[in-house]
Order: C-alpha cells, then sequence, then structure tokens
C-alpha cells in the first residue's frame, strides 16, 4: 500500500538491473503494523458493550382493602390508557370506558400531553391498564412515557372485564384480530 | 533549491502517525471493553429514558423470555444466599435435592432456575450444558394461585435479610404482559414494592417535557 514500486515511474530507483545496496534505509514498513491495529480495533469494537443496561425503577403501590384508605381522583383529570393488540392504545377520559378512542405509542404523548395541559397539575392522574394481549414492550414503553411527559401521578390497574369486552368490540370493528 | 526534483518524490506514506492513532484507539477500546457475559438466555429488552445503570451485586434477577417464560436467578458473588435459597425452597417444598443438584444451582456460574417445583429435581439433575438444549418449562408466575416465584421471592427475602437486595426483572420486548403481572402479584405478597427493570437506554425524545426538564437542569439523572 504504502510501500508502492515506483520503480517504472523513475523513481528512487536507478533503473533495471542497478542495485542500490549502499543506502540502506532504517525506515521499517509500518503497513502490516498499522492493518494489524485496525483488525484488532474492529475485533475491539464490535466485541464491546459500550452501553451498559440501565434499570427502570418502579414502585408498586400497597394493596387497600379497605376503599376509604384508596387514593381518590377526579373523575374530569383522570385519563386511562388500555394497551390492547397490536400495539394500540385505547384510551378514554373521566370514567366511562363507552367512549373509547384508539390510538398508538406515537400520538399517544400529544393526547397525555393535551390532558395534562387542560387539567389541574395536583389532580392530573393517568391510569395504564394492560390488557393480556399487550407485550411487556408496550408496559414498559407506556411507563417511559409517564417519564418522558412528566406525569407525578400514574398508576398500573388490572383490567375490568367490561373494559376489555369494549375494547374487543373496538378491535373487531378495526378489523384486528 | 533551485533544480525541480518534483518527479523524483517517493510514494512513501509515513505510517507511523497511522499506526500511532490505530494503537491510541486500540488501547482505548481494549480498556474500554468489557465482555459480554455469556448469557444463557438471550433477552432483547425494551429501551428507556432512564439513565441509572442496572446494579450488579446483590441481583435478584427475573428473567422472562420472548415466550413469557419465567426464570430465577442470583447474582453469583452471593454464593451464601444461593445456598440458603435453595435450601429453604428444598425443605418447604419437599423437593429431595441431593447436594449435588443444589451445587448445580450454587456452584455454576449464571445458573438460573427455568422449571416448577415438580420438575425441579430433574432439572437441576443436569449441567448447563445440557440445560442449553433442553426446553424449559419455566417457573409456573401467570396469576396468583398457582405462583411459584411467590415461594421463590420470600426464600430470597429470607436469604439476603438485612442486606439490600436487588430485584431485577428483564423482560423480553415480545413477552406478554401477564407474565410480567405474575411477577408483579408474587413480589406485591411478598411486600416487596420496589424493583428495577433492565433496559437500554435512549435518549429522551426531542421537545418532551423530560427533554426540556433535562436542558434546564443540565442534569442528565432521571429515576
Amino acid at each position: 500500500m504504502a510501500e508502492m514500486d515506483t520503480s517504472g515511474g523513475g523513481g528512487h530507483k536507478k533503473g533495471p538491473g542497478v542495485k542500490k545496496g549502499k543506502k540502506l534505509s532504517t525506515r521499517v514498513d509500518l503497513t502490516p503494523m498499522v492493518d494489524l491495529g485496525f483488525l484488532l480495533i474492529t475485533f475491539f469494537i464490535f466485541t464491546t458493550t459500550m452501553s451498559q443496561p440501565t434499570a427502570m425503577r418502579l414502585f408498586l403501590p400497597k394493596d387497600v382493602k379497605n376503599p376509604d384508605e384508596q387514593n381518590k381522583v377526579k373523575n374530569s383529570a383522570v385519563i386511562t390508557l388500555m394497551l390492547g393488540k397490536s400495539d394500540k392504545i385505547y384510551y378514554y377520559e373521566g370514567d366511562s370506558a363507552a367512549g373509547l378512542k384508539a390510538t398508538d405509542f406515537k400520538n399517544v404523548r400529544d393526547i397525555v400531553v393535551d390532558k395534562k395541559r387542560r387539567t389541574d397539575a395536583k389532580d392530573f392522574v393517568v391510569i395504564i391498564k394492560p390488557t393480556v394481549d399487550a407485550t411487556y414492550k408496550n408496559t414498559i414503553n407506556i411507563l417511559d412515557e409517564m417519564t418522558i411527559d412528566g406525569v407525578k401521578r400514574y398508576a398500573m390497574v388490572d383490567i375490568s372485564p367490561v373494559e376489555y369486552n369494549y375494547i374487543k368490540a373496538t378491535e373487531k370493528a378495526n378489523g384486528i384480530n | 533549491m533551485g533544480r525541480a526534483k518534483l518527479p523524483r518524490k517517493s510514494t512513501n506514506i509515513d505510517m507511523t502517525a497511522m499506526c500511532d492513532v490505530a494503537f491510541l484507539l486500540l488501547s482505548f477500546f481494549i480498556l474500554a471493553t468489557k465482555f459480554k457475559p455469556p448469557e444463557a438466555l438471550s433477552v432483547i429488552t425494551p429501551s428507556s429514558v432512564s439513565t441509572k445503570t442496572a446494579p450488579e451485586k446483590d441481583v435478584v434477577l427475573v428473567t422472562i423470555d420472548k415466550d413469557g417464560k419465567v426464570y430465577l436467578s442470583v447474582s453469583d458473588a452471593n454464593v451464601a444466599e444461593k445456598k440458603t435459597m435453595i435450601d429453604a425452597i428444598n425443605t418447604s417444598k419437599n423437593i429431595g435435592l441431593s447436594d449435588a443438584e443444589k451445587a448445580n444451582f450454587v456452584n455454576i456460574p449464571n445458573a438460573y432456575i427455568g422449571a416448577p417445583f415438580s420438575q425441579l429435581k430433574s432439572y437441576l439433575d443436569k449441567n448447563p450444558e445440557q440445560l442449553r438444549n433442553v426446553i424449559k418449562p419455566g417457573i409456573p408466575a401467570v396469576d396468583s394461585t398457582n405462583n411459584e416465584m411467590i415461594d421463590w421471592f420470600r426464600a430470597a427475602q429470607d436469604a439476603f435479610q438485612g442486606r439490600k437486595m436487588n430485584i431485577l426483572v428483564k423482560g423480553d420486548d415480545a413477552s406478554k404482559y401477564p407474565s410480567l403481572q405474575g411477577v408483579i402479584i408474587a413480589l406485591k405478597k411478598n411486600d416487596l414494592m420496589k424493583f428495577q427493570v433492565v433496559t437500554s437506554p435512549v435518549p429522551p425524545p426531542l421537545g418532551s417535557e423530560l427533554y426540556k426538564a433535562q436542558q434546564a437542569t443540565g442534569t442528565k439523572a432521571v429515576d
């Protein structure tokens, strides 16, 4: 590579048959060394784990049987996100699951931020209800979304059969099986 | 100076500088590298904006694979805790494990439990090489009625008494929610209210609240 044969172009060689002999250069050809260096670099780049896995902390609430001790939320300040099949999210505001709307993970941020803007900060609660069809990734992503959107209060709650039926009906209407 | 010697220039390139750079980079990567431990269970974790690195000490790791099967392992440094755990389970469930079978869990690096109590004896009978090719049933943890994770967490809690136990949940993207739910139920049953989810880091999306907050404070730490 670096040590190109320049005999044709009239380089430092006198010509064919003429040996230079006297002036032996002390130069070492470093090309193989560089080759080896870069080979090893590539190896280490590929094997290295630069990004350590991170951990997301979750705190579970204590199950409270007594309804008096349970947290009360204002109906108007609540948005419920239900995670359905094929990365879809079904959401409703307030306490009636009847007016179900569908969205996905790309657009859920706008919905949450919009609701947050319209609601008093101290009342705002997001309720997350993953269905059995939701994947682990969906669940973690939506919890992460809460961190991204700066939602202070959110809860993960088991879905009720009524709501699940609503989702089933909506999925059927939208052609998701 | 006057004579034009241009055509006589050699095409030799001085490789020394390049060599220097190459080896500088090489030494950096050698020092920065940390080999991935050979993982018996390959799991693709979801990403999150969390910037806290996952703890490595005193870890009780719950792995959920892509089929939703649940596995349990304890960090290799905690030999005493591992032994206490397997002994406790052995006694309380009357499994009748031999010392060799217990040692298979305690002493082998990256050993993990992936079978219900009823099959635990035949599961621990095998060494890790054999286990690699065996279809593992996983620990039943789907609902609260048949949730063996409750017993495992209790055993872990007893074994780690007085020390901080880091419960990590490492789940595969494709696994379904009920597996996670089962693990959460088991945690709640044991009053273990704190756990951590292993994720791969991503920066917060541009323009989001968290992004703005981080820009404003200049910090990167999020919980």
